[in-house]
Protein backbone atom coordinates (compact mmCIF):
# COMPACT_ATOMS: atom_id res chain seq x y z
CA UNK A 1 0.00 0.00 0.00
CA UNK A 2 1.47 3.35 -1.05
CA UNK A 3 1.44 6.15 1.42
CA UNK A 4 -1.18 8.75 1.07
CA UNK A 5 1.02 11.60 1.31
CA UNK A 6 0.80 13.97 -2.03
CA UNK A 7 3.53 14.76 -4.16
CA UNK A 8 4.30 18.45 -2.04
CA UNK A 9 2.60 18.18 0.83
CA UNK A 10 3.67 21.81 1.92
CA UNK A 11 2.63 23.44 -0.95
CA UNK A 12 -0.59 21.43 -1.17
CA UNK A 13 -1.17 22.40 2.43
CA UNK A 14 -0.46 25.76 2.71
CA UNK A 15 -3.06 26.52 -0.24
CA UNK A 16 -5.72 24.40 1.07
CA UNK A 17 -5.66 26.42 4.45
CA UNK A 18 -5.99 29.60 2.39
CA UNK A 19 -9.31 29.02 0.69
CA UNK A 20 -10.90 27.65 4.52
CA UNK A 21 -10.94 30.70 6.96
CA UNK A 22 -10.32 30.46 10.27
CA UNK A 23 -14.11 31.38 11.05
CA UNK A 24 -15.13 28.74 9.17
CA UNK A 25 -12.46 26.52 10.24
CA UNK A 26 -14.23 27.04 13.75
CA UNK A 27 -17.66 27.04 12.72
CA UNK A 28 -16.89 23.19 11.29
CA UNK A 29 -15.26 21.98 14.32
CA UNK A 30 -18.47 23.13 16.33
CA UNK A 31 -21.31 22.31 13.90
CA UNK A 32 -19.55 18.93 12.66
CA UNK A 33 -20.22 17.22 15.69
CA UNK A 34 -23.06 18.71 16.38
CA UNK A 35 -24.79 17.34 13.52
CA UNK A 36 -23.17 13.96 13.85
CA UNK A 37 -24.39 13.84 17.38
CA UNK A 38 -27.63 14.26 16.48
CA UNK A 39 -27.46 11.32 13.60
CA UNK A 40 -26.67 9.30 15.99
CA UNK A 41 -28.89 10.31 18.57
CA UNK A 42 -31.56 9.98 15.87
CA UNK A 43 -30.66 5.63 15.39
CA UNK A 44 -30.31 5.37 19.20
CA UNK A 45 -33.26 7.17 20.30
CA UNK A 46 -36.05 4.15 21.04
CA UNK A 47 -39.03 7.09 20.89
CA UNK A 48 -39.96 7.82 17.30
CA UNK A 49 -40.76 11.56 18.37
CA UNK A 50 -36.88 12.19 20.09
CA UNK A 51 -35.60 10.61 17.17
CA UNK A 52 -37.16 13.13 14.19
CA UNK A 53 -36.05 15.49 17.18
CA UNK A 54 -32.51 14.67 16.70
CA UNK A 55 -32.78 14.62 13.34
CA UNK A 56 -33.72 18.27 13.08
CA UNK A 57 -31.14 19.21 15.07
CA UNK A 58 -29.19 17.60 12.32
CA UNK A 59 -30.61 18.96 9.59
CA UNK A 60 -30.07 22.61 11.15
CA UNK A 61 -26.61 22.35 11.43
CA UNK A 62 -26.34 21.07 7.82
CA UNK A 63 -28.07 24.20 7.16
CA UNK A 64 -25.39 26.35 8.83
CA UNK A 65 -22.79 24.40 7.30
CA UNK A 66 -24.10 25.25 4.03
CA UNK A 67 -23.85 28.63 5.08
CA UNK A 68 -20.20 28.54 5.89
CA UNK A 69 -19.49 27.50 2.94
CA UNK A 70 -21.01 30.17 1.01
CA UNK A 71 -24.15 28.71 -0.24
CA UNK A 72 -26.51 31.02 1.31
CA UNK A 73 -29.57 30.41 -0.66
CA UNK A 74 -29.09 26.68 -0.13
CA UNK A 75 -28.51 27.23 3.57
CA UNK A 76 -32.01 28.92 4.18
CA UNK A 77 -33.52 26.70 1.82
CA UNK A 78 -32.48 23.93 3.50
CA UNK A 79 -33.49 25.37 6.99
CA UNK A 80 -37.14 26.09 5.45
CA UNK A 81 -38.00 23.29 3.61
CA UNK A 82 -36.23 20.29 5.55
CA UNK A 83 -36.41 21.41 9.09
CA UNK A 84 -39.59 23.70 8.49
CA UNK A 85 -41.80 21.47 6.19
CA UNK A 86 -40.60 17.89 5.86
CA UNK A 87 -39.41 17.49 9.64
CA UNK A 88 -42.52 18.87 10.53
CA UNK A 89 -44.69 16.53 8.20
CA UNK A 90 -42.48 13.65 10.07
CA UNK A 91 -44.05 14.71 13.26
CA UNK A 92 -47.44 15.08 11.68
CA UNK A 93 -47.58 11.37 10.78
CA UNK A 94 -45.40 10.29 13.87
CA UNK A 95 -48.63 11.61 15.95
CA UNK A 96 -50.96 10.20 13.46
CA UNK A 97 -49.47 6.75 13.65
CA UNK A 98 -48.35 7.44 16.76
CA UNK A 99 -49.47 4.02 18.27
CA UNK A 100 -46.54 1.91 18.22
CA UNK A 101 -44.07 4.97 17.72
CA UNK A 102 -41.40 3.62 20.08
CA UNK A 103 -39.25 0.44 18.80
CA UNK A 104 -39.46 -2.88 19.94
CA UNK A 105 -36.64 -4.23 21.82
CA UNK A 106 -36.51 -7.84 20.05
CA UNK A 107 -34.07 -8.88 17.36
CA UNK A 108 -36.12 -10.47 14.79
CA UNK A 109 -33.14 -11.60 12.60
CA UNK A 110 -30.74 -13.18 15.01
CA UNK A 111 -27.26 -10.84 15.01
CA UNK A 112 -28.89 -7.78 12.17
CA UNK A 113 -27.57 -5.15 14.38
CA UNK A 114 -24.51 -6.57 15.10
CA UNK A 115 -23.79 -7.15 11.18
CA UNK A 116 -25.42 -3.79 10.52
CA UNK A 117 -22.88 -1.90 12.69
CA UNK A 118 -20.42 -4.09 10.91
CA UNK A 119 -21.28 -3.54 7.50
CA UNK A 120 -21.37 0.63 8.44
CA UNK A 121 -18.21 0.65 9.79
CA UNK A 122 -16.54 -1.13 6.88
CA UNK A 123 -18.87 1.72 4.61
CA UNK A 124 -17.14 4.27 6.66
CA UNK A 125 -13.77 3.01 6.03
CA UNK A 126 -14.13 2.59 2.49
CA UNK A 127 -15.28 6.66 1.93
CA UNK A 128 -12.79 7.53 3.92
CA UNK A 129 -9.64 5.89 2.70
CA UNK A 130 -11.39 6.37 -0.89
CA UNK A 131 -11.82 10.60 -0.17
CA UNK A 132 -8.29 10.47 1.16
CA UNK A 133 -6.42 9.20 -1.55
CA UNK A 134 -8.69 10.39 -4.16
CA UNK A 135 -8.26 14.16 -2.90
CA UNK A 136 -5.22 14.32 -1.40
CA UNK A 137 -3.28 16.10 -4.24
CA UNK A 138 -6.68 18.55 -5.09
CA UNK A 139 -6.22 22.13 -4.89
CA UNK A 140 -9.59 23.37 -3.67
CA UNK A 141 -10.74 26.75 -5.40
CA UNK A 142 -11.23 29.84 -3.62
CA UNK A 143 -14.83 30.17 -2.53
CA UNK A 144 -17.10 32.14 -4.39
CA UNK A 145 -18.23 35.56 -3.74
CA UNK A 146 -21.50 35.19 -2.63
CA UNK A 147 -22.39 38.87 -4.30
CA UNK A 148 -21.19 38.59 -7.28
CA UNK A 149 -23.97 37.54 -9.63
CA UNK A 150 -22.31 34.16 -10.21
CA UNK A 151 -21.49 32.91 -6.90
CA UNK A 152 -23.63 31.26 -4.52
CA UNK A 153 -26.45 34.08 -3.50
CA UNK A 154 -30.05 34.11 -4.69
CA UNK A 155 -28.76 35.54 -7.94
CA UNK A 156 -26.29 33.44 -9.42
CA UNK A 157 -28.38 30.07 -8.37
CA UNK A 158 -31.15 31.38 -10.42
CA UNK A 159 -28.86 32.45 -13.14
CA UNK A 160 -28.33 28.53 -13.56
CA UNK A 161 -30.87 27.07 -12.66
CA UNK A 162 -33.37 29.08 -15.29
CA UNK A 163 -30.39 28.87 -17.66
CA UNK A 164 -28.54 25.49 -18.17
CA UNK A 165 -30.81 23.54 -16.06
CA UNK A 166 -33.70 25.00 -17.20
CA UNK A 167 -35.45 21.26 -18.40
CA UNK A 168 -34.27 19.48 -15.37
CA UNK A 169 -36.84 22.58 -13.29
CA UNK A 170 -39.60 21.83 -15.73
CA UNK A 171 -39.31 18.52 -15.13
CA UNK A 172 -39.32 18.99 -10.83
CA UNK A 173 -42.55 20.61 -11.41
CA UNK A 174 -44.20 17.52 -13.62
CA UNK A 175 -42.45 15.15 -10.69
CA UNK A 176 -44.31 17.83 -7.55
CA UNK A 177 -47.50 17.43 -9.56
CA UNK A 178 -47.35 13.93 -9.57
CA UNK A 179 -46.27 13.78 -6.11
CA UNK A 180 -48.52 15.98 -5.36
CA UNK A 181 -51.88 13.19 -7.11
CA UNK A 182 -50.02 10.48 -5.39
CA UNK A 183 -50.18 11.87 -1.97
CA UNK A 184 -53.94 12.44 -2.26
CA UNK A 185 -54.96 9.41 -3.90
CA UNK A 186 -52.80 7.07 -1.18
CA UNK A 187 -54.70 8.67 1.46
CA UNK A 188 -57.97 9.09 0.02
CA UNK A 189 -60.49 7.13 1.92
CA UNK A 190 -64.16 6.29 0.39
CA UNK A 191 -67.00 6.28 2.39
CA UNK A 192 -68.80 2.97 0.37
CA UNK A 193 -65.50 0.97 -0.18
CA UNK A 194 -64.25 -1.64 1.73
CA UNK A 195 -63.40 -0.74 5.05
CA UNK A 196 -64.48 2.90 4.40
CA UNK A 197 -65.82 4.71 7.28
CA UNK A 198 -69.31 4.54 8.13
CA UNK A 199 -72.06 6.86 8.61
CA UNK A 200 -73.46 7.76 12.16
CA UNK A 201 -76.60 5.84 11.82
CA UNK A 202 -74.40 2.20 10.64
CA UNK A 203 -72.06 2.77 13.20
CA UNK A 204 -75.20 2.82 16.09
CA UNK A 205 -77.14 -0.42 14.99
CA UNK A 206 -73.84 -1.49 14.82
CA UNK A 207 -72.70 -1.00 18.37
CA UNK A 208 -76.16 -2.27 19.56
CA UNK A 209 -75.50 -5.50 16.99
CA UNK A 210 -72.44 -5.91 19.52
CA UNK A 211 -70.18 -5.39 16.90
CA UNK A 212 -68.58 -3.65 19.12
CA UNK A 213 -67.12 -3.83 23.02
CA UNK A 214 -69.80 -1.87 24.40
CA UNK A 215 -73.06 0.17 22.74
CA UNK A 216 -71.77 3.83 23.94
CA UNK A 217 -68.91 5.78 23.57
CA UNK A 218 -65.97 5.50 26.03
CA UNK A 219 -66.28 7.59 28.84
CA UNK A 220 -64.29 10.38 28.38
CA UNK A 221 -61.27 11.67 30.62
CA UNK A 222 -61.65 14.59 33.54
CA UNK A 223 -63.18 13.45 36.72
CA UNK A 224 -66.72 15.14 36.42
CA UNK A 225 -65.35 18.49 35.05
CA UNK A 226 -62.75 18.73 37.66
CA UNK A 227 -60.16 18.26 34.94
CA UNK A 228 -60.25 18.41 31.57
CA UNK A 229 -56.93 16.76 30.89
CA UNK A 230 -56.51 14.10 28.79
CA UNK A 231 -54.62 12.50 31.93
CA UNK A 232 -56.79 12.60 33.83
CA UNK A 233 -59.00 9.42 33.63
CA UNK A 234 -62.55 9.36 34.56
CA UNK A 235 -64.28 7.96 37.91
CA UNK A 236 -67.09 5.41 38.46
CA UNK A 237 -69.72 6.37 40.21
CA UNK A 238 -68.03 4.03 43.15
CA UNK A 239 -64.97 6.31 42.71
CA UNK A 240 -62.70 3.82 40.97
CA UNK A 241 -61.10 4.57 37.79
CA UNK A 242 -62.49 3.48 34.73
CA UNK A 243 -60.29 1.66 32.86
CA UNK A 244 -61.55 2.67 29.17
CA UNK A 245 -60.64 6.17 30.11
CA UNK A 246 -57.16 5.60 30.57
CA UNK A 247 -54.99 7.15 27.59
CA UNK A 248 -52.88 4.57 25.92
CA UNK A 249 -50.25 7.08 25.06
CA UNK A 250 -49.44 9.23 27.40
CA UNK A 251 -49.07 9.19 31.23
CA UNK A 252 -52.06 8.80 33.29
CA UNK A 253 -52.82 11.18 36.57
CA UNK A 254 -51.84 8.68 39.19
CA UNK A 255 -54.13 7.36 41.38
CA UNK A 256 -53.06 8.91 44.51
CA UNK A 257 -53.60 12.30 43.23
CA UNK A 258 -56.86 11.54 43.12
CA UNK A 259 -57.56 10.38 46.01
CA UNK A 260 -59.99 13.40 47.26
CA UNK A 261 -62.04 13.34 43.86
CA UNK A 262 -62.63 9.88 44.33
CA UNK A 263 -63.60 10.34 47.75
CA UNK A 264 -66.12 13.23 46.70
CA UNK A 265 -67.49 10.89 43.63
CA UNK A 266 -67.95 7.96 46.29
CA UNK A 267 -69.85 10.01 48.14
CA UNK A 268 -68.00 9.43 51.98
CA UNK A 269 -67.30 13.21 51.95
CA UNK A 270 -70.28 15.39 52.26
CA UNK A 271 -71.17 17.54 49.78
CA UNK A 272 -70.81 21.41 49.55
CA UNK A 273 -73.60 23.31 50.54
CA UNK A 274 -75.91 24.09 47.93
CA UNK A 275 -77.16 26.97 50.19
CA UNK A 276 -73.74 28.48 51.17
CA UNK A 277 -73.21 31.68 48.63
CA UNK A 278 -69.48 31.72 49.01
CA UNK A 279 -67.70 28.18 48.41
CA UNK A 280 -66.06 26.98 51.27
CA UNK A 281 -61.75 26.67 51.26
CA UNK A 282 -60.42 24.27 49.57
CA UNK A 283 -58.55 23.50 53.16
CA UNK A 284 -61.74 22.98 54.79
CA UNK A 285 -63.49 21.03 51.98
CA UNK A 286 -61.13 18.29 52.28
CA UNK A 287 -61.25 17.56 55.57
CA UNK A 288 -64.69 16.82 55.28
CA UNK A 289 -66.44 18.88 58.03
CA UNK B 1 -8.47 22.21 7.58
CA UNK B 2 -9.37 21.26 4.64
CA UNK B 3 -13.00 21.24 2.49
CA UNK B 4 -12.45 17.61 2.36
CA UNK B 5 -13.30 17.65 5.84
CA UNK B 6 -16.86 18.30 5.03
CA UNK B 7 -16.81 15.22 2.58
CA UNK B 8 -15.53 13.17 5.90
CA UNK B 9 -18.23 14.39 8.25
CA UNK B 10 -20.88 13.65 5.02
CA UNK B 11 -19.74 10.43 4.68
CA UNK B 12 -20.30 9.24 8.38
CA UNK B 13 -23.72 10.99 8.01
CA UNK B 14 -24.44 9.17 5.14
CA UNK B 15 -22.88 5.73 7.32
CA UNK B 16 -25.00 6.55 10.25
CA UNK B 17 -28.17 6.91 8.07
CA UNK B 18 -27.10 3.41 6.13
CA UNK B 19 -26.85 1.82 9.60
CA UNK B 20 -30.02 3.29 11.06
CA UNK B 21 -31.81 1.98 7.85
CA UNK B 22 -30.66 -1.35 8.45
CA UNK B 23 -31.33 -1.41 11.94
CA UNK B 24 -34.10 0.44 12.61
CA UNK B 25 -37.62 -1.28 13.12
CA UNK B 26 -40.23 1.69 12.93
CA UNK B 27 -40.79 2.91 8.79
CA UNK B 28 -41.31 6.30 10.39
CA UNK B 29 -37.66 6.46 11.43
CA UNK B 30 -36.26 3.98 8.25
CA UNK B 31 -37.58 6.90 6.14
CA UNK B 32 -35.89 9.76 8.42
CA UNK B 33 -32.98 8.00 8.30
CA UNK B 34 -33.22 8.09 4.00
CA UNK B 35 -33.45 11.60 4.94
CA UNK B 36 -30.62 11.34 6.67
CA UNK B 37 -28.14 10.28 3.85
CA UNK B 38 -30.02 12.24 0.78
CA UNK B 39 -28.55 15.07 3.04
CA UNK B 40 -25.29 14.06 3.38
CA UNK B 41 -24.91 13.63 0.00
CA UNK B 42 -26.26 17.28 -0.68
CA UNK B 43 -23.82 18.23 1.83
CA UNK B 44 -20.83 16.31 -0.38
CA UNK B 45 -22.18 17.96 -3.84
CA UNK B 46 -22.12 21.23 -2.00
CA UNK B 47 -18.60 20.89 -0.85
CA UNK B 48 -17.41 19.19 -4.38
CA UNK B 49 -18.74 22.12 -6.04
CA UNK B 50 -16.53 25.06 -3.75
CA UNK B 51 -13.86 22.50 -4.03
CA UNK B 52 -13.89 23.35 -8.06
CA UNK B 53 -15.44 26.52 -7.68
CA UNK B 54 -18.76 26.00 -9.50
CA UNK B 55 -21.84 26.63 -8.80
CA UNK B 56 -23.10 23.49 -10.25
CA UNK B 57 -22.67 21.29 -7.12
CA UNK B 58 -25.42 23.57 -5.02
CA UNK B 59 -27.92 23.34 -7.85
CA UNK B 60 -27.91 19.26 -7.84
CA UNK B 61 -28.34 19.56 -3.91
CA UNK B 62 -31.16 21.61 -4.62
CA UNK B 63 -32.57 19.20 -7.26
CA UNK B 64 -32.05 16.71 -4.80
CA UNK B 65 -33.99 19.07 -2.30
CA UNK B 66 -36.78 18.82 -4.85
CA UNK B 67 -37.21 15.14 -5.58
CA UNK B 68 -37.05 14.68 -1.54
CA UNK B 69 -39.60 16.69 -0.86
CA UNK B 70 -42.08 14.58 -3.32
CA UNK B 71 -40.35 11.32 -2.20
CA UNK B 72 -41.33 12.38 1.60
CA UNK B 73 -44.90 13.31 0.46
CA UNK B 74 -45.37 9.62 -1.18
CA UNK B 75 -43.32 7.45 1.45
CA UNK B 76 -45.35 9.18 4.35
CA UNK B 77 -48.98 8.47 2.62
CA UNK B 78 -47.92 4.73 1.80
CA UNK B 79 -46.72 4.64 4.96
CA UNK B 80 -50.02 6.06 6.51
CA UNK B 81 -52.23 3.61 4.42
CA UNK B 82 -50.34 0.85 5.47
CA UNK B 83 -50.67 1.88 9.10
CA UNK B 84 -54.88 2.59 8.20
CA UNK B 85 -55.16 -1.12 7.54
CA UNK B 86 -52.43 -2.91 9.48
CA UNK B 87 -52.61 -0.72 12.52
CA UNK B 88 -48.97 -1.02 13.16
CA UNK B 89 -45.95 0.94 11.42
CA UNK B 90 -43.47 -1.61 12.32
CA UNK B 91 -41.73 -2.66 9.07
CA UNK B 92 -41.59 -6.52 10.68
CA UNK B 93 -45.54 -6.55 10.24
CA UNK B 94 -45.49 -5.83 7.05
CA UNK B 95 -44.90 -8.54 4.47
CA UNK B 96 -47.77 -8.09 1.59
CA UNK B 97 -48.26 -5.45 -0.64
CA UNK B 98 -52.04 -5.31 -0.36
CA UNK B 99 -54.47 -5.66 2.73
Amino acid sequence: MTPMTPTTPLLAQATAEATVSTGEAIAFWILGPLALAGALGMVFARNAVHSALWLVLTMLTLGLLYLAQQAQFLGFTQIIVYTGAIMMLFLFVLMLAGRDSSDSVVEVLRGQRLAGALLGVGVAGLFATAMARGLADVTPAAPLDPWSPEGGGAGGLGRVIFGDYLFPFELTAALLITAAMGGMVLSFTTRHGKGGRKTQRELVEARFRGEYERPSPKPGPGVFATANSVATPALLPDGSVAPESLSELIENTSAARLEEQRRQVAGDVPKPDAHALVAPDESEEGKGK
Amino acid sequence: MTPTYYLLLSALLFTIGAVGVLVRRNAVVVFMCVELMLNAVNLSLVTFGRINGEIDGQVMAFFVMVVAAAEVVVGLAIIMAIFRTRRSASIDDTNLLKY
